[in-house]
Parts: structure tokens; C-alpha cells; sequence
């Protein structure tokens, strides 16, 4: 009677649930507290594009794609603890969201031989892939985007730039403090003043730093700023009459709802970028048809083309195309995290792969390998117009200074790699 | 004039203006703890709060939408009408008093009497439960507020004092108003509990809530005025700061600035509140350009307020204006 129950049991359960392979894409987001408005949109983003190629394409390679969220709310601990409790599910790749989560996460998921990809944010030197195995920081991170801030005012100024004083105006935090060495390098370089105005944590008041900008009138201004010290910071540049269009944010200061606030005198701020800005793209066309249409979008359809969205989308198309080589390289669909991190060490995005995913010119062309997982760090700029209440790209994907930028991941990753003991992942 | 001292004054003046904005935040603190004894940490949630129903009815949200249309499936978010300024505001009034009368008729009515330590962990849970219901009624997006209030340098101190010092001082035009109506503010605050029926009953309660009890005094009706009055100072401050950085979740942190003012100010004083916000405001922007900014990296401001905040609390714990505490054994 035992044993038939038994089998009736495991029958029952069998029956219940029946094995299904799948793609699975933890998300941590953060639809919660102070960072949310930035958190909702790109978590819609990411979850959108696996949407869209199950509906459309049946999944990736004929196998599903399985987006399975866990709400950290921007804090690390509970990035960690989403962490713990969804790798067990078949994680393929994290997306930290968080230059602190990335951190504490680097051991733990390389021990566990599950991928990160920290997208224009966490531990820079990560892109050292003989280091960090496990770490992928393409198209490009914080150090490629102080290259680019200063690339575009060598640009504006006819190449020569000494002399001029460039204030960078930053959250006081390590995300904050990472372009500092590569800016003071490039000062060396090209013969600029350099000076420092740290803003302390959440950046709701600026009074001090933009009385000190409008004391010192520095030409320009370059910031890394995040949450609300962004929109302040944008007021502020207004109030003193500081000129928008020399004054430059990082990704994560250029966004739509970083400068809306500010109204019209926000007009002509620019940032640089990670992707295309809009939704004048044919994947917008699937997007609508399979996603929002249907009502299936992860949330309520209406940020479409923003630049947290579009960079939400990038991420997952990286993913994807990450999926595609792993399932080519390994010769099977449903495909580990170990293979997935091979496939994004094999990672070739050409202008073909993003015209084939409906988004040409979307991204900049890179290719990885495994001495480097960043890319060739090329970043676009783009500017704020305020009458037609949108960004515009103002310049193509562009590389930066690697001359500068190399040495210093080979000096960061060389110290972490004596500090962790760790063996060369390339050799 | 040297360029350094004129930077001095401009630094002190700036000072000023940013302790008046604190100060609008302590005074909602202020008002609840001389009431009741209750030290409110959802006074910054309720800022956000008061600034998120002020901008979901000028611009006709539909309170909820979003759950609205989970259920029903339905697609509607805003009703199609714009509310004048003034209008929206009386409404939003409304609702923080409405929401007033909730939190004495479902909280704090069964906690009369507990430790204030009880009563202060009842905030922090209120502080979260707002936090969500003004997410989930208004959105978590950045909204921008525009009640009409003037922002950016005001052209005729820039002016003037170029003349008079070969250096034009920068002010605010937000930080004059936001002067203005703390001014007024206070001003309307101190008359109604000293000439209003209902003012001395609440100075009433916050002497002793057992004699004015005794004499008819309604410790209900006084706790939903007290709590309504916080409100309404909320969405003063809300409106303040919402229109330098947009209505968003960071609104809830000013709260943190609030603290050191009343470290300095008292818990129990408005005039305290008013001049604890300028010490604060005027000492750490001072700290930070003369040895902050120059000698120790910059970002000194938080960390010079509890500072400053800490040893008045070595030296005179009550703070400037609050009352002794003196128990007979």
C-alpha cells in the first residue's frame, strides 16, 4: 500500500510538473525607493526584449527565455540575498544594477561560474578578463566615459584644451570617485585644470558646489552624479546661468527625467551615452505588435524609448546575442551559466548583429575576448533639447583614450589579482 | 571689498536661506512632539506625501491607476482636467487632513499612554506604509512641480551688489520666497496657539495631557489638529523643495536634515526650529567653503551639522530653546 502510494506520489508530482527547459535572466531591479524612477524603466526594458522573442521567435534558439525578478531596492544587501535565492533557479547572467552589488557579487558568482555583466557601471577594472573570468563590463565603463566627457571638449575646442579649467562635480560615493585618476591623467595630458566638488548622499542640496562653480567659472563641467543629485544638480547649473551645453553628465546623469525638472533651462545639457536615443527603430515595431499591444509588457507600456528603457533593452539584446553563441559554441539550446559566460567571452557585435536584431546603429560595434571583457569603450554623446522634450545623439560611437585608460585597469587588476590570489583565466 | 570676504558674505547669506528651507522641515517635527510626545519619522514621507497629491491634482491623475487598471484591465490614468495651483492646494490640505483624522483613528488612538519609544516605532511603520500607498496612488516617477514659484538668481541683488562690491551675490529667487513663508508661516503658527481657543488647548496638551483631560479639553480632536498642522507644514516643504528637484522618493530624505536642526533648536520650540535651521544652514555652508572644500575633499556639510548637533548636545541637551527636563526624585 506504502510503495503504490508512493508511486502514485511521484506520478502526481511528475505529472504536475513537467520538465521545461528555459533561459533564465534573473533581473535585480529596483522599482522600489529613492532610484526607482531610473530602476522602473530599465527593468521594464530588459524584461520587454525576452518578452518580445518569446512571443515572436519562440524564445532563443527554440528555447524559452525566463525573466525571473527580484526587487533589491538599490541596496546591496538585498541585491545579495536576490542573488542567493535565484541562482539556484538556472541563472544564466546577472545584471547587478549597482556598482555595489557588482562588488560583492564578483567572488561569489565567479565561484559559482555564473557570468555578471556590469553594463557601464561597477568595478572598472573588470574588464581585465584574465582577471575577473567572470566579470563583463562591455560596450564600455566609468574610466571610457571620462575619456569620452574629454574627447568631446577637445572636440568642441579644436583640440587643445590647456588651460582650461574642467570642474568635475560628483556623487561622494566609490561610483562617484571612479573617473577621478583617469581625469587627473588626462589633465597631465592635455594640460587642463582639474578641480574636484564632491556631493554627499542623496544630493538634494548643491548650494556649496554651484556657488564654488559660479566663483571659479571653470569652462566646463562634467558630472557623475545619480538619483536626485542629478535634477538638482541641472537646477543648480541653471540657476547660476551656467552654459547647459558645457556642462556634461555620464550615463547614469543623462536621462530624460534628469532634466525635466529643470523646464526649459535645461536646454542644450549633454551626456554621454551607451546607446541610441528613441524608439525610431524596427524593433520598436515588434516591440508594439508582440509586447505592448498584447498587453504583455512588465510595466505600464509607457516608457518606451527613454534612455533607461532603450538601455534596459540593450542589455537583454547583449544577453541574447551572449545566448546565441553559447548555444553555437557548445552545440546545445538549453545551455548553462558556464556556456553562457563563454559565449559572452566570445561576443561579436558588428553592425550586421544589431540590424539583425532591429536596432541598427543602436550600439556600438565591439568584439570581446579573454584578456577583455570592456569592449573598445566607445561612447556616444548626446544633448538635451528641451522644446521637443527629448535627447539627440550629437555624435557616432566614438573610441576613447585607451593610452591612458589600459594602464590603469592593468594596474587595478594586477593589484586585486596579487591581493585574491588568482590564476590567469587566459593562459 | 576683497574677493574673499565678499565670497564670505555671499556663503553666509546662501547659509541663511538653506537653513530656512531645514527649518520648514523641523517645524513638522516640532509641532507633533510638543503635542503628543510623539517624535514623527514619517514627517518627510508625509512632505512627499502632501507634494505627490498636490501634483496628481493639479494635473488629474486617477489616484491608484496603475492598480486600477492591473485589475480591470482598463487603460486610464488621468481624468482630462488641470486644477489651478491655489485650488490644488487647498484640496491636497484636505487630504493631509483627512489623512490626519486616519492616523489618529486607526493608530494612535489605541496607543494613548505607551512608551514614546512604542509611539516612535508606530511612525517608522507609518513612514513605510505612506511611502507605498503615495507609490502606489501617484507613481514612483519624477514629477515635475510648477506652482508657479520663481526659481534661479535674482537679478537684483546680483546687480546690486556688483555695484556696491565689484561682486554680485548670488541668491535665490526659490530661497526668497521659501523665506518669506517660513516667515508667515511661523508667524500664523505662534498667534494661533497663543490667541486661538484651540491653540491654548494645544499648549494645553503638550503642558499636561491629564489636566487638560480634566477640564474638557478633547485630546482626540487636539491630536487630529496637531497632526493636521504637521501636514500642512509638510506640504509647505514639500512644494519648497519639490520645485528644486522634482516630487520624488528623495523628498522623504530632507527629514535628515531636519535632525541636527532639532538636536539644536529643541523638539519643543517653533522659534527654536527657525533658528537652529540658520545655525545649521549658515554654519555648515561656511565650514564647507573656508575648511571643508579647501582643506578636507569637499562634501563636509552632512557630517559638520551632527557634528555641530552633537556637542550642543553634550553641552545643553534639551537644545537651544527646549524646555528643561528637571524630575524631582
Amino acid at each position: 500500500m506504502k510503495y503504490r502510494l508512493g508511486t502514485m506520489a511521484v506520478a502526481g508530482l511528475m505529472a504536475a510538473s513537467p520538465v521545461m527547459a528555459d533561459l533564465v535572466f534573473p533581473s535585480l531591479s529596483y522599482r522600489t525607493g529613492p532610484y526607482a524612477a531610473g530602476g522602473i524603466p530599465f527593468a521594464d526594458g530588459y524584461a520587454d526584449y525576452f518578452t518580445l522573442l518569446n512571443e515572436r521567435d519562440g524564445g532563443i534558439g527554440g528555447v524559452a527565455a525566463r525573466v525571473l525578478e527580484c526587487e533589491t531596492g538599490y541596496n546591496t544587501e538585498k541585491g545579495v540575498e536576490c542573488y542567493e535565492s535565484t541562482k539556484g533557479e538556472g541563472a544564466l547572467v546577472y545584471q547587478p544594477l549597482s556598482t555595489g552589488i557588482t562588488y560583492q557579487l564578483i567572488p561569489k558568482a565567479t565561484a559559482d561560474d555564473i557570468p555578471i555583466h556590469s553594463m557601464g557601471y561597477g568595478r572598472t577594472s573588470a574588464a581585465n578578463g584574465d582577471v575577473f573570468s567572470h566579470v563583463f563590463n562591455y560596450p564600455a565603463n566609468y574610466w571610457n566615459g571620462a575619456s569620452a566627457a574629454i574627447n568631446h571638449i577637445l572636440e568642441v575646442n579644436g583640440g587643445d584644451i590647456s588651460g582650461k579649467k574642467i570642474a568635475l562635480v560628483y556623487h561622494n560615493s566609490a561610483y562617484g570617485k571612479e573617473p577621478i585618476r583617469t581625469l587627473e591623467k588626462l589633465s597631465e595630458k592635455h594640460g587642463f585644470e582639474l578641480s574636484l566638488l564632491a556631493v554627499d548622499h542623496p544630493g538634494q542640496e548643491q548650494k556649496s558646489q554651484w556657488l564654488q562653480i559660479r566663483r571659479e567659472k571653470p569652462d566646463n563641467v562634467i558630472m557623475y552624479g545619480w538619483g536626485v543629485m542629478n535634477q538638482v544638480a541641472v537646477q543648480e547649473a541653471a540657476n547660476i546661468r551656467f552654459p547647459m551645453e558645457n556642462f556634461i553628465g555620464i550615463w547614469w546623469s543623462g536621462a530624460e527625467i534628469d532634466v525635466q525638472p529643470a523646464g526649459d533651462k535645461a536646454n542644450g545639457f549633454k551626456a554621454l551615452a551607451l546607446t541610441a536615443v528613441g524608439s525610431d527603430f524596427p524593433l520598436y515595431d515588434d516591440l508594439q505588435k508582440y509586447v505592448v499591444e498584447t498587453g504583455k509588457t512588465a510595466g505600464a507600456g509607457d516608457q518606451l524609448g527613454t534612455v533607461p528603457y532603450n538601455r534596459g533593452i540593450y542589455a537583454a539584446m547583449l544577453a541574447a546575442e551572449a545566448v546565441k553563441k553559447a548555444q553555437e559554441i557548445h552545440g546545445v539550446a538549453d545551455i548553462t551559466s558556464g556556456q553562457m559566460r563563454d559565449g559572452m567571452e566570445a561576443l561579436e557585435i558588428t553592425e550586421e548583429v544589431m540590424a539583425a536584431a532591429g536596432l541598427p546603429g543602436f550600439g556600438p560595434s565591439f568584439s570581446v575576448s579573454c584578456e577583455n571583457h570592456g569592449g573598445e569603450g566607445m561612447v556616444a554623446v548626446t544633448q538635451w533639447d528641451a522644446g521637443a522634450g527629448k535627447f539627440v545623439k550629437i555624435s557616432d560611437f566614438a573610441p576613447t583614450d585607451m593610452s591612458v585608460i589600459q594602464p590603469l585597469i592593468d594596474e587595478d587588476s594586477a593589484a586585486y589579482k596579487a591581493e585574491n590570489n588568482i590564476d590567469s583565466n587566459c593562459n | 571689498m576683497p574677493e574673499q570676504l565678499a565670497f564670505t558674505i555671499e556663503v553666509f547669506l546662501n547659509g541663511l536661506m538653506a537653513g530656512v528651507l531645514y527649518a520648514l522641515v523641523a517645524l513638522g517635527f516640532v509641532l507633533i512632539y510638543k503635542a503628543s510626545g510623539i517624535f514623527n519619522f514619517a514627517q518627510g514621507v508625509m512632505a512627499l506625501f502632501a507634494a505627490m497629491t498636490l501634483y496628481g491634482i493639479m494635473n488629474g491623475q486617477v489616484p491608484f491607476a496603475h492598480l486600477i487598471n492591473a485589475i480591470f484591465g482598463t487603460d486610464i490614468h488621468y481624468f482630462g482636467w488641470n486644477i489651478p495651483a491655489f485650488a490644488a492646494i487647498l484640496l491636497t490640505i484636505g487630504v493631509m487632513v483627512l489623512l490626519a483624522w486616519m492616523v489618529q483613528r486607526f493608530i494612535f488612538r489605541y496607543l494613548v499612554g505607551q512608551e514614546p519609544i512604542i509611539l516612535f516605532m508606530a511612525t517608522i511603520g507609518l513612514a513605510y506604509f505612506l511611502e507605498g500607498v503615495g507609490d502606489l496612488m501617484w507613481g514612483s516617477d519624477i514629477k515635475t512641480l510648477d506652482v508657479g514659484l520663481p526659481q534661479g538668481i535674482n537679478i537684483a541683488i546680483d546687480e546690486t551688489t556688483y555695484g556696491w562690491f565689484g561682486y554680485g551675490f548670488f541668491i535665490d529667487n526659490l530661497d526668497i520666497v521659501a523665506s518669506v513663508v517660513a516667515i508667515i508661516l511661523v508667524a500664523a503658527l505662534v498667534m494661533f496657539a497663543q490667541y486661538t481657543k484651540q491653540g491654548r488647548a494645544m499648549r494645553a496638551v503638550a503642558d499636561d495631557h491629564q489636566a487638560a483631560l480634566s477640564v474638557g479639553v478633547s485630546l482626540n480632536f487636539i491630536w487630529i489638529l496637531v497632526w493636521s498642522l504637521a501636514g500642512f507644514v509638510a506640504l509647505v516643504a514639500g512644494i519648497m523643495w519639490g520645485a528644486k528637484s522634482g516630487v520624488q522618493f528623495s523628498l522623504s530624505l530632507i527629514a535628515l536634515k531636519a535632525l541636527p536642526v532639532l538636536m539644536l533648536g529643541g523638539f519643543t520650540s517653533i522659534p527654536g526650529a527657525i533658528i537652529g535651521g540658520l545655525i545649521i544652514g549658515v554654519g555648515e555652508k561656511l565650514f564647507e567653503f573656508l575648511i571643508g572644500a579647501p582643506y578636507l575633499g569637499g562634501a563636509t556639510e552632512n557630517w559638520f551639522a551632527y557634528m555641530l548637533a552633537l556637542l550642543f548636545l553634550v553641552f545643553r541637551p534639551q537644545g537651544l530653546f527646549g524646555e528643561k527636563i528637571i524630575e524631582r526624585v
